[in-house]
């Protein structure tokens, strides 16, 4: 690098040496490509989708008009949405509890001196693996009319022979399934996360812990927990973005249409039919995309919040 | 430590068992319907295991529709191309972000904060039209390019360049190396463990992907795996069981075959595997 030092030398006024403009221009160089990506298809995107919630979309004609605030009107008149938006909420409600319990129970027991742990993790991840189209699947087949799971409740006789409840067509219980499908499927991916922060947790915590004779339990609720209190935030808020914006299961389940009787029909789910769907109406399923995220983001803040002033105490 | 069998630890074992069958429970249904005859399906057959279990739906399924290795090799192609690209774009944006010094670093570094929070559902309607103004829908460009960056991976790799440490880079200098050498010959091969976990999930990413494909894909010549099975069961709407967990069973095995061949690289990667 003697060029540089050479510049460094001979440059004695003020401003940035041939050195540092090297630097700086690695410095973009190694930036530029991703900023460009992410510019375009998050940044750009992101106020194009705000353009088209204030517009009528007509993707045939390829015309956009404008229509002020229309779309943002016809959100409080629409009951759909508000159907939509009650599955997406309970939704959530229910799963990101489960997966978040069962994460950590899982990959702290886990974390432990078991044998065979090895192999408990081969299998714990074979869900992340797997596509959400084939799990949807699965789950579709494990839960039909004549499938295991019906099959096992008769023989446990929690059902008459012969009548297998419809899980997959019943307005009562197929949002259910989608919830059972998507904690299970999701676990995995929250008990990696937790352990590869178990693995940084000083083994001194838990032999302090022992020294006061603490007892399995009481180390995982006053050493395991409290230690793992930062990856907990990021689980949840992984947790909300995942569960408000789920997709692809309960599209594959009701193959499109948010069915039985819109009792599948997600948030995400109602954007695709409005956008792509024979409604044609690109500009008002926009806005509700927004709304979406920005109720995302009010949870995630919130949940952040409660999370950070928690571990003051 | 005494091997002692305390309550606790029975506990934990039966915890890890139930959990290892929960986990298997719907995998072995897969494959034990994916070889069994239809009737046997919806007569209600409890058994894992039949006597008249056959290859008969995998016949099937590639005798009707030759689609299914055409799918595969898209997925592969797709999920490939993308993450190698991913590798270089998010490790030199993660280093520059970290290592070199520029105006406008911080700037750029907080406008990308602001990007990762908006939620990727939102882009979807945009991401199609903008794609639709490149003429890039029904290409594989399509699911390549949007996602051809990663900026939670930026920021991981940026984590990482920034506890690397600094006398390596220096070392490297004064041994004549540029700044380019310096990256691509010493600070990335040191990366490794942090690149080949955001590969292993990119990677999975981009072969779990089913929404753009969904959005963007109109010739089925060009669907991905995950597109092809979907309309495959549509198609057979939960009749024909056993050939759709054939087919689910053909998606999800050279998957789950890689993954044990590069699971201990996997665990190493995020410091799983219980060295400490």
């Amino acid at each position: 690098m003697s060029g540089g030092t050479q510049a460094a030398v001979k440059t004695g006024r003020k401003g940035p040496t041939k050195r540092q403009l090297q630097e700086w221009r690695q410095g973009y160089l190694f930036l530029a490509p991703a900023v460009i990506v992410v510019g375009v298809f998050i940044g750009l995107s992101a106020l194009f989708v705000l353009y088209l919630s204030f517009h009528k979309v007509n993707l045939f004609t390829d015309t956009y008009t404008f229509v002020a605030l229309d779309n943002y009107k016809r959100l409080f008149t629409d009951e759909i949405a508000r159907k939509a938006l009650m599955n997406s909420l309970s939704f959530a409600i229910v799963v990101i509890p489960c997966q978040t319990i069962i994460a950590l129970v899982v990959a702290s027991v886990l974390n432990g001196k078991i044998r065979g742990r090895y192999a408990f993790r081969t299998i714990y991840f074979l869900p992340t693996l797997t596509s959400s189209s084939a799990l949807t699947l699965i789950f579709m087949f494990m839960f039909s009319v004549t499938g295991p799971i019906n099959m096992m409740l008769i023989k446990m006789g929690v059902l008459p022979v012969g009548e297998g409840i419809n899980f997959l067509n019943d307005p009562s219980f197929a949002l259910k399934v989608i919830m059972v499908m998507n904690i299970w499927s999701t676990v995995p991916q929250y008990t990696t996360m937790y352990l590869a922060s178990l693995q940084d947790l000083p083994a001194s915590l838990y032999e302090a812990a022992d020294i006061d004779g603490a007892g399995t339990w009481k180390k995982f609720t006053s050493v395991t927990v409290p230690y793992l209190k930062p990856i907990t935030t990021y689980v949840l808020l992984t947790g909300i973005i995942g569960t408000l914006q789920m997709f692809d299961q309960a599209y594959i389940f009701s193959n499109g249409s948010g069915g039985p009787a819109n009792s599948t029909l997600t948030v995400s789910l109602m954007v695709y039919r409005y956008a792509f769907g024979s409604n044609n109406a690109m500009g008002y399923a926009s806005t509700v995309a927004i709304i979406l995220a920005v109720v995302i983001m009010i949870v995630s803040f919130i949940s952040e919040k409660l999370n950070a002033s928690e571990s003051l105490y | 430590m005494k091997k002692k069998m305390t309550v606790g630890r029975i506990l934990m074992y039966a915890i890890l068992i139930l959990y290892a069958f929960i986990t298997l429970y719907p995998f072995l249904w897969m494959v034990s319907a994916s070889f069994k005859p239809l009737r046997e399906i919806v007569g209600g057959n409890m058994g894992l295991f039949s006597e008249n279990m056959s290859l008969e739906s995998y016949k099937t399924i590639f005798g009707h529709s030759s689609l299914f290795p055409r799918w595969f090799l898209n997925s592969l192609i797709i999920a490939t191309v993308g993450t190698v690209i991913n590798v270089f774009l998010n490790s030199m944006a993660g280093y520059s972000l970290s290592r070199l010094h520029f105006p406008g670093r911080n700037r750029i570094y907080h406008a990308l904060l602001v990007l990762m929070m908006v939620p990727g559902q939102v882009l979807l309607i945009p991401n199609y039209l903008l794609l639709k103004q490149f003429n890039m829908l029904d290409t594989f460009s399509a699911l390549i390019l949007p996602a051809a960056a990663n900026i939670a991976n930026i920021f991981l790799m940026r984590q990482f360049f920034v506890n690397f440490p600094r006398d390596v880079e220096e070392a490297a200098e004064i041994d004549g190396l540029s700044r380019y050498g310096v990256f691509f010959r010493i600070a990335m091969p040191l990366a490794r463990p942090t690149i080949a976990t955001t590969a292993i999930f990119g990677f999975m990413g981009f072969w779990n992907e089913f929404t753009k494909p969904m959005l963007y894909m109109k010739t089925n010549t060009k669907y991905t795996l995950t597109l092809g099975l979907q309309s495959f069961q549509s198609q057979n709407g939960g009749t024909m069981w056993n050939q759709v967990m054939a087919a689910a069973c053909i998606s999800v095995a050279p998957i789950i075959l890689l993954y044990l061949i590069f699971n201990k690289f996997f665990l190493v990667g995020l410091r799983m595997d219980g060295e400490k």
